[in-house]
């Protein structure tokens, strides 16, 4: 019985909607008073039914809820037989509720629809070699899965035949089809876009990495702030003292109207609803944008960093090195390339990989005697000729004579961040190459995004040498850059920083920075979803997307704003209904409710607005 | 010990949470301190002791309050 009146909520809603309606055209139209009256009682009774039936449960273990305070008052009204309040009061709480629950249900759509990506069903091999669609439940480490096109891979597995792309979005944020051969790992919940697999199951469920993921989200959007645990606790003992006043001023005035009135006004509803909304509506944002916000605690200070270490110069560099200067020495240049494309090829050093892209169709020659010089480069023999391709060192250790003009291109090579490459051919420097990295594209202007969000200082900690280092940091505008870094100085940098009062986010890709990645104020992983980055960062920045950064940052910034609005209107819609009710003669009941439960639905309209969050410019 | 989670139909009263918490914790056999009831997420998580309480308990518990659930897992914990 209670459970049938409780799933028929919507229906009471709309049919004591009718009866008031029905009330008030008796009253105006027809002037009947029993009509009026009996249609009112009619909807308050109706009405209260569920609003009472969750109060006695509330009770049942101990909690003094909204639903008590609105029965209370409630009954109260009708006793005075005032069935106009009753009626319209049950009728916006319950009406309430149902936007609520609607407008939350947008709130939450954005990681429902994450959720919503996780596998079911999967094609299971059974005892007699057949498959047969199972539960992904039923699914255990070591099973034999089919996967068909257009299907979702169920658990993590590994491909043991057949071959095909597989959209890994839901994981990596990155929509580009990866090719999947035998042995090539593929993860739950990604789409095999065409070719036929046949896997076995790695992990299932909740280990998967998808699974992960999920979890992490969820628990992130009910991870509590300081300011919210405070919240709760106060409003678990604020309804009840709202309780113990209406009956204090009962006792005091005698008049039950006001007592009841105090009730309907003292519902904290906006109150314990507004930062849930905030928090859910950013971090499903994120979720979205592929930025994994961990609860609003990581919200509040990543809101407010005022330093951004980035890990090392691959960070904000292609990581790719490519050839951008170089000088010639001597003639028959075509047939220099030649060899050093020869000797280089026999190497797999990616120093040799940026030249042979260089040099791009050469003629290529037989190469004899290959001696690779550990720290220095190659010797090697080409018909008669000598030739050396290396450092500095390997052409001093080669007695090789660099004129005054390739000393000073050295020199100034090297300053502009390049590593060298020089090549001899029998004991004379013919070709002297620069090799560098390239700045990601689109980073410089991530960085100003940074900036303009209020982010003080850009520091890069980097292994590289203090050159490389700095031109990158030149180039990017960076306010600091330390080159020769290990990871333990990494750290004590960032304990430097943290004495110095500031409160720094560090961007790693979690791989031997774990240490930094924990010690900082937050700990931003740049990964496609690895197990260390994801367990031990705040944020986690899905496919490694640099330009998710100024997002997470922006939006970090917006979501701590809309809370404290919401916190604001609240508080505010509260002390101003208590201010008016004492005075001014405005006041009553219905009214109460009325901008009450208005006031729930602005902080969740508020809260949704973090949806449609975009960085501008 | 074994770990539910229960999958509710959408909360959207926080005050449900602190009514849902305390039946569950009230119920015998489950780790109080484990309990997490999720609002957004409206998923309750909670360890218990299998010889004591069965999971159709707690979704008892919580059904009575008038949360509806929509399914439920066990895993040992």
């Amino acid at each position: 019985m209670q459970r049938y009146i409780l799933s028929k909520k919507n229906s009471i809603t709309l049919i004591s909607a009718i009866l008031i309606a029905l009330a008030f055209f008796g009253r105006f139209s027809l002037d009947n008073m029993a009509i009026f009256n009996w249609s009112l009682i009619i909807a308050s009774i109706l009405g209260v039914a569920p609003i009472a039936i969750q109060a006695f449960q509330a009770l049942k273990v101990k909690v003094v809820s909204i639903d008590v305070l609105v029965t209370i008052a409630v009954i109260g009204a009708v006793l005075i037989q005032n069935y106009e309040e009753s009626a319209i009061v049950t009728f916006l709480f319950l009406f309430g509720s149902y936007l609520e629950q609607r407008t939350l249900n947008k709130t939450r759509s954005a990681i429902k629809e994450l959720t919503e990506l996780a596998p079911e069903s999967a094609l299971k091999q059974m005892e007699n070699g057949e498959f047969e669609e199972v539960d992904v439940d039923d699914v255990d480490e070591g099973d034999i899965l089919l996967v068909k096109t257009g299907a979702k891979v169920p658990v993590d597995g590994t491909v043991l035949t057949g071959e095909g792309h597989i959209n890994e979005a839901s994981i990596t944020g990155e929509s580009v089809p990866v090719s999947k051969r035998v042995d090539s790992e593929v993860f739950a919940g990604t789409i095999l876009e065409n070719g036929t697999i046949q896997i076995r199951s790695d992990r299932v469920g909740e280990d998967t990495t998808f699974g992960r993921i999920i979890e992490l989200v969820e628990e992130a959007q009910d991870s509590k702030s300081e300011a919210e645990r405070f919240i709760d606790r106060f409003s678990k003992y604020y309804t009840p003292a709202v309780l113990v006043l209406g009956f204090i001023v009962w006792l005091f005035s005698k008049d039950i109207e006001l007592a009841i009135t105090i009730l309907v006004l003292g519902c904290p509803g906006a109150l314990v609803i507004g930062v849930p909304v905030s928090n859910v509506a950013g971090i499903g944002n994120g979720a979205r944008n592929g930025v994994l916000l961990k609860g609003s605690e990581v919200i509040n200070d990543f809101s407010r960093v005022d330093t951004i270490v980035f890990d090392k110069t691959g960070t904000l560099t292609v990581g790719n090195p490519e050839v951008a200067e170089k000088e010639f020495y001597g003639n028959n240049t075509e047939e220099i390339l030649g060899y050093l494309a020869s000797v280089e090829r026999e190497s797999d050093h990616p120093l040799a990989k940026a030249v042979l892209q260089d040099i791009g169709e050469t003629t290529f020659y037989t190469v004899e005697e290959t001696e690779v010089v550990k720290g220095g480069g190659i010797v090697a023999k080409i018909g008669v000729h000598r030739i050396a391709v290396g450092n500095v060192a390997l052409m001093e250790k080669e007695n090789v004579k660099l004129s005054e003009k390739a000393k000073k291109d050295v020199e100034r090579f090297e300053r502009n961040g390049n590593s060298l490459v020089l090549t001899a051919v029998d004991g004379e420097l013919k070709v002297l190459m620069g090799i560098r990295d390239q700045i990601r594209p689109g980073v410089k202007k991530d960085l100003q995004n940074l900036k303009k969000l209020g982010v003080k200082n850009l520091v890069v900690l980097s292994g590289d040498n203090q050159g490389t280092v700095d031109l990158v940091a030149r180039e990017l505008g960076l306010t600091e850059a330390h080159g020769h870094m290990l990871p333990e100085g990494k750290s004590a940098y960032i304990e430097k920083m943290q004495a110095k009062g500031q409160l720094i986010a560090f961007v790693g890709d979690g791989v031997n920075d774990s240490p930094s990645l924990a010690l900082a104020d937050i700990g931003i992983a740049m990964g496609s979803g690895t197990d260390v980055a994801i367990e031990t960062s705040d944020v986690v920045l899905m496919n490694s997307d640099f330009s998710r950064l100024p997002h997470a940052l922006g939006l970090t910034k917006l979501t701590s704003r809309n809370m404290k609005q919401n916190i604001t209107i609240a508080v505010g819609v509260v002390l101003v209904l208590l201010a008016s009710l004492l005075f001014s003669e405005w006041m009553n009941m219905s009214i109460g409710m009325l901008v009450h439960e208005a006031s729930i639905l602005v902080v969740i309209l508020n809260g949704m607005r973090l949806l449609r969050y975009r960085l501008r410019g | 010990m074994q770990k539910a989670v229960i999958q509710l139909e959408t909360l959207s009263c926080p005050s449900c949470m602190q009514k849902i918490e305390n039946a569950v914790k009230g119920l015998n056999g489950v780790n109080q301190d484990s309990l997490k009831v999720l609002f957004n997420a409206s998923k309750v998580k909670v360890d218990f002791d299998s010889e004591t309480i069965t999971v159709n308990d707690i979704k008892k518990a919580i059904e009575d309050l008038g949360y509806p659930v929509v399914k439920s897992k066990v895993k040992s914990a």
